[in-house]
């Protein structure tokens, strides 16, 4: 169990590092999310009360959109040089790689979020009326929905030779549920309708269930050829 | 197109001469019978067959290799020995038979004992060396930075560069990668073309390293198209040919100096 959260640990350190010194994804993620915010501004110029019905549907895709971006970063560069290699042949728990990943790319999609929000808010004139802790909430539980499905599924997709559409491809599917769930959770929050509650819990059991099983199958993705 | 052949034919001729003049292991299926719990090497093979969709890469290759020695592997472009290599170290299923390691077919639990060395660096081009063997030291439940520094050092590098690996030359980065695969004190080392783009002083200095290596008791394959360069720490030589092995002998004999890369 300590070495398998030395690793991941290291492992998450080693790719903080090299996004830092690469910016590779947070650049892409940030100009892809800027001209969704800006075009859309622009297209509809919606009034305050339109802005909170259309507000959830619009950011999550937005978010949905931009972290692809990043989880094909993430393996992508594993695989120049061949590194991947370099883990597989060690005793390192190949769990300690899929947490180490999905928790870099919670960092990143976090952060441009949290770097995002603003834009939204002076954009598309946006205010809460219903309770904004639960927003912190949805956006926990949804970022996490995106990027641990989204790890899982890079890791299988980046042997193919059009990863890029692949991703897309199996990720968006599987993901319905819960964008379903972090779309309609954020509706309910802004515009202060009904309760998010439901849509919350069905948010944290989607995690729960993709979580166990993402952990469960990663070893066999991993080693596969 | 028939200047392509000749050399092919004649490197045919020789392996035929080869396989008739020296402890020649079959590659019928049918004529191996080793007794698998006998067998006392550091690697067995019993019947190795990996296919690549309907190519097959390696046609019933069997061996035992001995522990405390360094076997060379040659042959041609396409022969099979990378993917060998790679079935050894456990990055390759076989499609059908039998792979023990130290003493068993579970690859994955002699792990911490093998090191390994591919044909691509396998390092992150953005971090410096010492942050690379951090790092893969880590992977090993290795955390003394003493250590790293120390397998920067042997591979004759200074461990205080900054520089990131993918500013190095590339035979500076199979320096590192080389250090990369002997930092956890591995006893079994698989290096896969190590010598290439390296100056041929620095491929004697890298042999010579490999040598004492072999002299601490670890044993070594080393894959290669560059014979000469290690020749004089040799200890068995192993040709392959089209998936299979068709010869092995002691050291690297002279006539396989001429047909297995002229590097001196």
């Amino acid at each position: 169990m300590s070495q398998l959260v030395a690793v991941a640990r290291r492992t998450l350190i080693k790719d903080l590092r090299l996004e830092w010194r690469s910016k590779d994804a947070i650049n892409s993620m940030l100009f892809f999310s800027l001209l969704v915010v800006v075009i859309f501004s622009f297209s509809f110029d919606p009034t305050a009360e339109e802005s909170r019905r259309i507000a959830g549907g619009l950011i999550w895709v937005a978010f949905l959109f931009a972290s692809v971006v990043a989880l094909n970063q993430t393996w992508a560069r594993e695989l120049r040089n061949q590194v991947l290699d370099a883990y597989r042949i060690s005793p390192a728990p190949a769990n300690s790689l899929f947490i180490a990943k999905a928790v870099g790319n919670f960092l990143l999609v976090t952060l441009l979020e949290a770097l995002m929000a603003p834009l939204f808010v002076v954009f598309y004139n946006l205010r809460s009326i219903g309770p904004e802790y639960q927003l912190v909430l949805v956006t926990v539980l949804a970022t996490w929905a995106l990027v641990v499905n989204g790890t899982f599924f890079a890791a299988i997709s980046i042997r193919t030779r059009s990863r890029e559409i692949m991703l897309p491809l199996i990720l968006f599917p599987i993901s319905i549920p819960a964008l379903l769930a972090m779309v309609d959770a954020t509706t309910q929050i802004l515009t202060g309708e009904s309760s998010p509650w439901f849509w919350i819990q069905l948010l944290a059991v989607y995690d729960v269930v993709f979580t166990t099983a993402c952990l469960m199958l990663f070893e066999t993705v991993l080693n596969a050829e | 197109m028939d200047r392509n052949r000749r050399p092919r034919q004649r490197y045919r001729q020789q392996s035929s001469v080869l396989s008739s003049r020296f402890s020649v292991l079959s590659h019928r299926h049918d004529t191996i019978h080793l007794d698998y719990s006998r067998v006392q090497g550091a690697i067995e093979l019993v019947d190795v067959v990996r296919h690549f969709g309907r190519f097959a890469a390696l046609r019933g290759i069997s061996a035992n290799l001995d522990s405390g020695k360094l076997h060379v592997i040659l042959g041609d472009n396409g022969a099979g020995k990378s993917t060998l290599l790679r079935v050894i170290a456990g990055l390759l299923a076989p499609t059908r038979g039998r792979v023990a390691v130290l003493g068993t077919t579970n690859l994955r639990s002699v792990a911490p004992q093998v090191g390994f060395m591919a044909h691509a660096p396998l390092l992150y081009d953005e971090l410096s060396a010492m942050e690379n063997l951090r790092y893969f030291a880590a992977l090993y439940g290795i955390y003394d930075h003493q250590r790293c520094a120390q397998a920067i050092r042997s591979v004759g590098l200074d461990p205080e560069l900054t520089r990131r690996v993918g500013q190095y030359s590339q035979g500076m980065r199979q320096r590192i990668s080389l250090a990369r695969a002997v930092l956890h004190d591995p006893k079994l080392l698989l290096l896969d073309e190590p010598f290439s783009n390296v100056d041929v002083h620095s491929a004697r200095d890298m042999a010579r390293l490999l040598g004492g290596m072999r002299d601490q008791g670890r044993t070594i394959v080393v894959v290669t198209h560059q014979a000469a360069i290690m020749e004089p720490v040799a200890d068995e030589s192993i040709v392959m040919a089209e998936g299979r092995i068709v010869a092995k002998e002691r050291g690297i004999p002279v006539h396989l100096l001429a047909t297995q890369g002229a590097t001196r």
